[in-house]
């Protein structure tokens, strides 16, 4: 494959960015449902997807 | 929830945000009242965040999944099975990641101004939430096509960067993202925050037709479109199909990151609203403005 390390360079970002970006987001949604249930567990129930 | 929006001392939103200040009630309770028959309203319905949290969960792991399994198929289609080019050889493959995070990068800002609008002029409270967290997403899309495109240009016209029309009005889409970003919380006060940072984005769409049209208008180093809406592709099928299935699931995590940052977001400003409230029953004030 000719220009290699370009290609694994620019599929490294296309894949790495987008993956950092979704597990942040994936913890800051955790801890703010936590934060959430400890204020009023009453609306971390009704939150659903849980 | 009332349109209306003013600053209290210490910068927390009052009244476009009083349903917030009712701690005890479910995410269920906080229904839109009975509001006139206005352009927009039924967008109103989505400001419910008991219903956007619902809609959101419910869509989250679709967007999700999707977007994670057609972004591998293509990505893995494009790096392997796809013919390399005739003139390009395998550099072509950096393509398929370059060209649909262009395309997101332009429409994550169209979002954005679009969210704007709905921001100013209906003020929808959701809408601000939603730009303030579109904005870093796109940004982070519009550098990997930044990123990707150095990395495509180095080995075909041996150089980094050139100061093409093309290269540079993206880099100004970059850093339309970057000072919307930095704008909205520029400010103590959220709501000025995101009213300045609406209007910057509906000044900057005047650069998505420059990105769109400067192959056309300006003689520029980077190549033409060669996929339009109204033309047949001048591209092969064997390329064209693995481009489309990177596309489209870049589209759906770029939906899906969106979505759970604004479902963070809305979750973030009822808790500062409960805190808000407990706060203010300790010190024996009425926390309700509505």
């Amino acid at each position: 494959m000719t220009h290699l390390p370009y290609i694994a360079a620019a599929y490294a970002l296309a894949v790495l960015v987008p993956a950092a970006y979704g597990l942040a987001a994936m913890r800051r949604l955790r801890q703010a449902r936590a934060r959430l249930a400890a204020l009023d567990p009453r609306l971390a129930v009704r939150e659903p997807g849980r | 929830m009332t349109a209306e929006s003013s600053a209290a001392p210490g910068g927390f939103e009052m009244a476009s945000r009083a349903a917030m200040f009712r701690p005890v009630d479910a995410l269920s309770s906080l229904a839109t009242p009975a509001a006139p028959k206005a352009p927009g309203r039924g967008l109103h319905r989505f400001a419910n965040p008991g219903r956007f949290l619902r809609l959101a969960a419910a869509l989250q792991p679709w967007l999700t999944a999707g977007g994670l399994i057609l972004t591998a198929a293509g990505l893995v289609w494009g790096l392997v099975f796809a013919p390399a080019d005739w003139q390009q050889g395998d550099a072509v493959r950096i393509m398929y990641v370059h060209v649909p995070a262009a395309w997101l990068a332009s429409a994550g800002y169209l979002a954005l101004a679009v969210c704007s609008v709905l921001s100013l002029v209906w003020r929808h409270p959701l809408a601000d939430l939603a730009a303030a967290e579109i904005g870093p997403v796109g940004a982070a899309f519009t550098g990997i096509c930044l990123a990707t495109g150095s990395l495509w240009g180095k080995p075909m016209w041996g150089a980094w960067w050139v100061w093409d029309a093309r290269l540079t009005s993206v880099l100004v889409l970059f850093f339309l993202y970057l000072g919307h970003i930095a704008l909205i919380r520029a400010f103590d006060d959220p709501t000025r925050g995101y009213r300045a940072g609406a209007i910057l984005a509906l000044v900057g769409v005047v650069n998505l037709p420059i990105i769109k049209f400067s192959v056309d208008w300006w003689n520029t180093l980077h190549q033409p479109a060669t996929i339009s809406l109204t033309g047949a592709p001048s591209m092969y099928l064997g390329m064209l199909w693995p481009l489309a299935l990177t596309a489209l699931g870049y589209t759906l995590v770029f939906a899906a990151l969106v979505t759970a940052r604004t479902r963070a977001a809305v979750m973030e400003r009822r808790i500062r609203a409960l805190l808000m409230a407990a706060a203010a029953r300790e010190d024996g004030a009425v926390p309700v403005a509505a």
